[in-house]
């Protein structure tokens, strides 16, 4: 990058907040996914949207493409700066900038820890629902362009239902304000909508307003085990027929159950097929006549093990299984893939034998767990980058499951995003059509392409960046 | 940095890191809300432990070169560990960054240690009122405890360079504690029975908290063990460890060992987390040396801390009892982190009649002690402890409860330095347990 344009945003946003050292440009040429990396050419930290703005108008000036990043703990690729440029932190803009008890809204900036957000609006009674497992670490900022979902997804929905306003930094430098506090507005197109799940490739959020809801005054936790997944799985859906919307319905399948008892011996039978682990939250009398209710069911359908939490110490020994799956998981190989193919609820029991089809056919071992209440999978595979022919027949199972994922009308990503990662198979899900159609929203928004470039779309030249 | 030190420093790291390891982060970032220093420095990934192992593996992978920067990100960092039990990976970050440190200090063997400690007594000490402050009340401890001396003998302060060595030299010498009595070996049992143990005193605890000893092997005895303390035991080797100093940090582990094992008892009791961790990791330390691999590793598994067995052996279940005041406890990071011993100091903390015991926010952060951290990163150190001491006052407590010599010394340089040494006291665990079992005693 020119002096003179380093020179320009040091200008803008201080001395201190531009980085061009060869450590931070390293420290910032990579995300949770594995397999990518490329260098920045400066990193930018500014204080306020002006400051955005200014920052963004010079890019826009000279075609530097601008990576915006949270805390990088996407899996798509999409805070890795493809083509090089500015990346964008929020380290400064991080604070909470409002919590309206009246209009039940969190005003905040982008760079809010997720996590820290959860925990101020619960001090009020508050709840803000969506619960990545990432919330610890990831910003909101992160969450709003990834759409993020979490847990507590089958009740409470994703981001995307608790977003009512952005301010956001269009690629010109002009600044836009989308919705507000408001539970009703149609004044033209749903921008909000737009920009959450955008990837950060249409413009940056500085700002957003969030929806928030009282806080449920109870919770309880149980466990059931089952000798055949179509058990579970019709388990699933009997407790949906049967008028229950549980706060969440967790999923892990034999082969995940087996690595986490042979690591961690919590007690789980190794012969199980799956697991589900269910939680209710609301008012008291409503929690215990669900949780009895569906105890009920998950015997009914042939429910090896049904195990209800008494108090949280139980509730908690119930969740480790679920709460240590990726990280025994991790521990296998070096390298772990997390994926995120969706199908609707009631394909889950199909899409997890498909997927245990998959990898004996490859020959790669995948542990499936996930959100079974909204059909959210996890396949994740421990697998070692560095061994090529084996990376190979990984790659080879993952497309396969995508494609298996679309057909049971599904999709190739529930909730991490395309970004560069998942870009070759976006056509799968959306046809020509799709393409063609989000390729000129893309260019209406950002005609030099400056927003995280080489993300979503996918150009047959740019074959992976740095995959190693 | 010349470009021959870089190639050296890079085929270093080619020869000498766990690449399987590095390989293993995948970079998820569960670690960074709990590292200190990333939080410190404003959520810089640079000051993180997921920046640090990347920068690491890009050494490595000749992604990047090793330079000023990168080593300083690497000695900036407190070593607390807090990253490993967040990692759902399992990294042992540990393990490589003290690998990193011991290559970028063998390849600049004196001019690192020096520039750094001339900066920060020249630079950032002696220009500084309030440092010097600091500094000169750690002088003090440091001299009237007899650490003076033992430091010299264990040559400790040959890790640090002319500079600082001169200076430790040149200070009037204040008294120091006479040749201490030929302590015993063997202590008895009170009541019934129930283990052999044996005891690791820890080249400080054994000078400068003489009394921390001395309380320790009598909770000891009160649980029913018989306590053998080696006299051939050594400085554990940690700060060699930790500083970069990895050879003679292997020839005091063989001497541990080697004295160990001619007492053989059930357990090694330690109460300092900081040895304690280093010496459960003597098994990886040495896990190269054909002849030696295998006596570390049994000697690791019998490694406990005092307040473990006490917790084992029921002693919270006996009477005790103190005046009320409000206590806290700040963990040890590497009692924590490394040992995984955070359940227990609570427990017999809670287990006293009288005190109230008051959680303090955070208390699993590191107090910047680190070692020598403290010393050589007195600026940094002394924004970690600002942030501990405001956790601490929001607690009121009047007694810091500590399971380690270095934290323990820090705690009382923070309540120094709040100006709050009439109303609080910084104690190590066993001091405050013997306190209540007399108090209890008195009726
Ligand atoms: C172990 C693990 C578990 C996970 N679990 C879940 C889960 O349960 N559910 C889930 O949905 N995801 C999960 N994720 C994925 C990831 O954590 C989420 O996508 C999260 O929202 C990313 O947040 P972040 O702050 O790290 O964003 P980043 O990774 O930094 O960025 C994500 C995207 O947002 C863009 N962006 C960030 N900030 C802005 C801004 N201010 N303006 C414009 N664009 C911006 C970036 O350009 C990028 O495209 C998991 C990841 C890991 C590693
Ligand atoms: S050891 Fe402590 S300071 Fe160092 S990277 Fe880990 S958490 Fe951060
Ligand atoms: S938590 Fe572990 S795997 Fe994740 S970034 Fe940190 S060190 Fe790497």
């Amino acid at each position: 990058m020119e002096k003179s344009i380093v020179q320009r945003l040091k200008q803008i946003v201080g001395d201190q907040n531009v980085e061009t050292s060869s450590m931070s440009l390293h420290s910032y040429s990579y995300d949770a996914t594995p397999g990518f990396r490329k260098t920045p050419d400066a990193v930018v930290a500014p204080a306020n949207t002006e400051e955005v703005a200014e920052v963004v108008k010079i890019c826009n000036e000279h075609n530097i493409p601008i990576t915006s990043r949270g805390s990088g703990t996407n899996l798509s690729a999409g805070t890795t700066p493809l083509q090089g440029g500015v990346v964008l932190l929020f380290k400064h803009m991080n604070k909470i900038l409002e919590i309206d008890e009246q209009n039940l809204t969190a005003t905040v900036q982008p760079g809010v820890i997720t996590q820290t957000l959860i925990e101020a609006v619960e001090e009020k009674g508050l709840l803000y629902p969506p619960d990545p497992s990432s919330m610890t670490v990831s910003t909101i900022g992160g969450n709003i362009n990834e759409n993020s979902g979490g847990l507590r997804g089958l009740k409470y929905g994703v981001t995307r239902d608790y977003v009512f306003g952005l301010k956001i930094v269009l690629p010109n430098g002009s600044i836009m304000e989308t919705g507000g506090k408001l539970m009703k507005d149609v004044a033209g197109y749903d921008l909000t909508r737009l920009f959450v799940g955008s990837e950060g490739t249409l413009g940056v959020v500085t700002e957003a307003i969030l929806k928030l809801v009282p806080l449920p005054a109870h919770k309880k936790t149980m466990l059931a085990t089952y000798e055949d997944i179509d058990d579970a799985a019709k388990t699933v859906s009997a407790i949906i027929k049967a008028r229950i919307i549980p706060a969440t319905i967790e999923f892990l399948d034999q082969p995940t159950v087996e690595v986490v008892e042979a690591y961690n011996q919590v007690g789980l039978p190794t012969d199980a097929q799956a697991i589900l682990l269910i939680e209710q939250d609301g008012p008291e009398s409503v929690v215990t006549s669900d949780i009895e209710k569906m105890a009920g069911i998950c015997k009914e359908f042939s429910a090896v093990t049904v195990n209800i939490a008494k108090d949280e110490e139980e509730a908690n020994a119930l969740t480790t299984a679920r709460r240590s799956a990726l990280s025994t998981i991790a521990r296998l190989r070096p390298t772990t893939f997390l994926e995120d193919a969706t199908v609707p609820r009631s394909q889950v029991a199909p899409m997890v034998k498909a997927i245990n089809e998959i990898a004996i056919k490859y020959d790669v071992k995948i542990c499936t767990f996930g959100h079974a209440g909204d059909g959210n999978l996890h396949p994740t595979v421990p697998t070692d980058v560095r061994n090529k022919e084996e990376f190979h027949r990984v790659e080879q199972a993952f497309a396969e499951i995508f494609e298996k994922a679309v057909e049971l009308g599904g999709t190739i990503t529930g909730e991490h995003g395309v970004g560069a990662m998942k870009a070759p198979y976006l056509k799968l899900k959306l046809g020509e059509a799709g393409i063609q159609a989000m390729k000129g929203i893309k260019q209406s928004f950002d005609p030099n392409d400056i927003m995280n470039p080489g993300k979503l779309f996918f150009e047959a030249d740019q074959e992976e960046v740095s995959h190693r | 940095m010349n470009t021959a030190v870089k190639e050296r420093i890079q085929q270093d790291f080619q020869d000498r890191m766990d690449r399987d390891e590095l390989e293993n982060c995948m970079r998820c970032g569960f670690c960074l809300p709990v590292c200190p220093t990333y939080i410190q420095s404003g959520y810089d990934e640079t000051q993180s432990p997921r920046g640090r192992i990347a920068l690491m593996k890009g050494i490595v992978d000749g992604e990047i070169e090793p330079d000023e920067d990168i080593e300083k990100t690497l000695n900036e960092c407190l070593g607390c560990r807090a990253c490993e039990p967040a990692c759902p990976a399992g990294v042992n970050y540990g393990q490589l960054l003290e690998e990193a440190r011991d290559i970028f200090n063998q390849n600049k063997k004196h001019s690192l240690p020096a520039k750094m400690v001339r900066k920060t007594v020249f630079d950032g000490l002696f220009p500084h009122q309030n440092r010097m402050e600091n500094m000169t009340s750690l002088l003090h401890f440091y001299q009237h405890s007899g650490m003076q001396k033992m430091t010299r003998k264990i040559g400790f302060m040959k890790l640090f360079p002319e500079s600082m060595a001169t200076m430790e030299r040149v200070l009037p010498d204040v008294p120091t504690r006479k040749e201490m009595r030929a302590r015993q070996k063997y202590y008895q049992h009170e009541n019934k029975p129930k283990a052999t143990v044996a005891f690791f005193k820890g080249c400080l605890m054994d000078t400068m908290f003489m009394e921390t000893n001395k309380a320790t092997i009598e909770l000891l005895q009160k649980v029913g063990c018989d306590i053998v303390v080696p006299d051939t035991q050594n400085c554990c080797g940690a700060l060699h460890g930790h500083a970069g100093e990895k050879d003679k940090a292997k020839e005091l582990a063989k001497k541990n060992i080697a004295a160990f094992e001619e007492v053989n008892a059930d357990f090694i009791i330690t109460n300092a987390g900081g040895c304690g961790a280093f010496l459960n990791d003597y098994d990886h330390l040495l896990k190269d040396d054909p002849e030696w691999a295998d006596h570390a590793a049994r000697f690791t598994e019998k490694i406990k801390d005092i307040t473990t067995i006490l917790v084992e052996l029921d002693f919270h279940k006996m009477p005790l009892k103190l005046p009320e005041q409000v206590v806290t406890y700040q963990d040890s990071c590497h009692l924590r982190n490394v040992q995984k011993t955070f359940e227990e100091p609570r427990i017999l903390l809670q287990s006293i009649d009288g005190p109230h015991y008051q959680e303090m926010n955070d208390a699993a952060r590191c107090c910047g002690s680190a070692g020598i951290y403290n010393i050589v990163h007195s600026e940094l150190s002394m924004k970690h402890l600002d942030y501990k001491m405001e956790q601490v006052k929001h607690t009121a407590a009047t007694t810091i409860v500590t399971t380690n010599p270095g934290c323990l010394l820090q705690m009382k340089l923070g309540i120094e330095r709040e100006g709050l040494s009439d109303k609080m006291r910084a104690v190590h665990i066993v001091e405050l347990l013997i306190e209540a079992v007399d108090e209890s005693k008195r009726g």
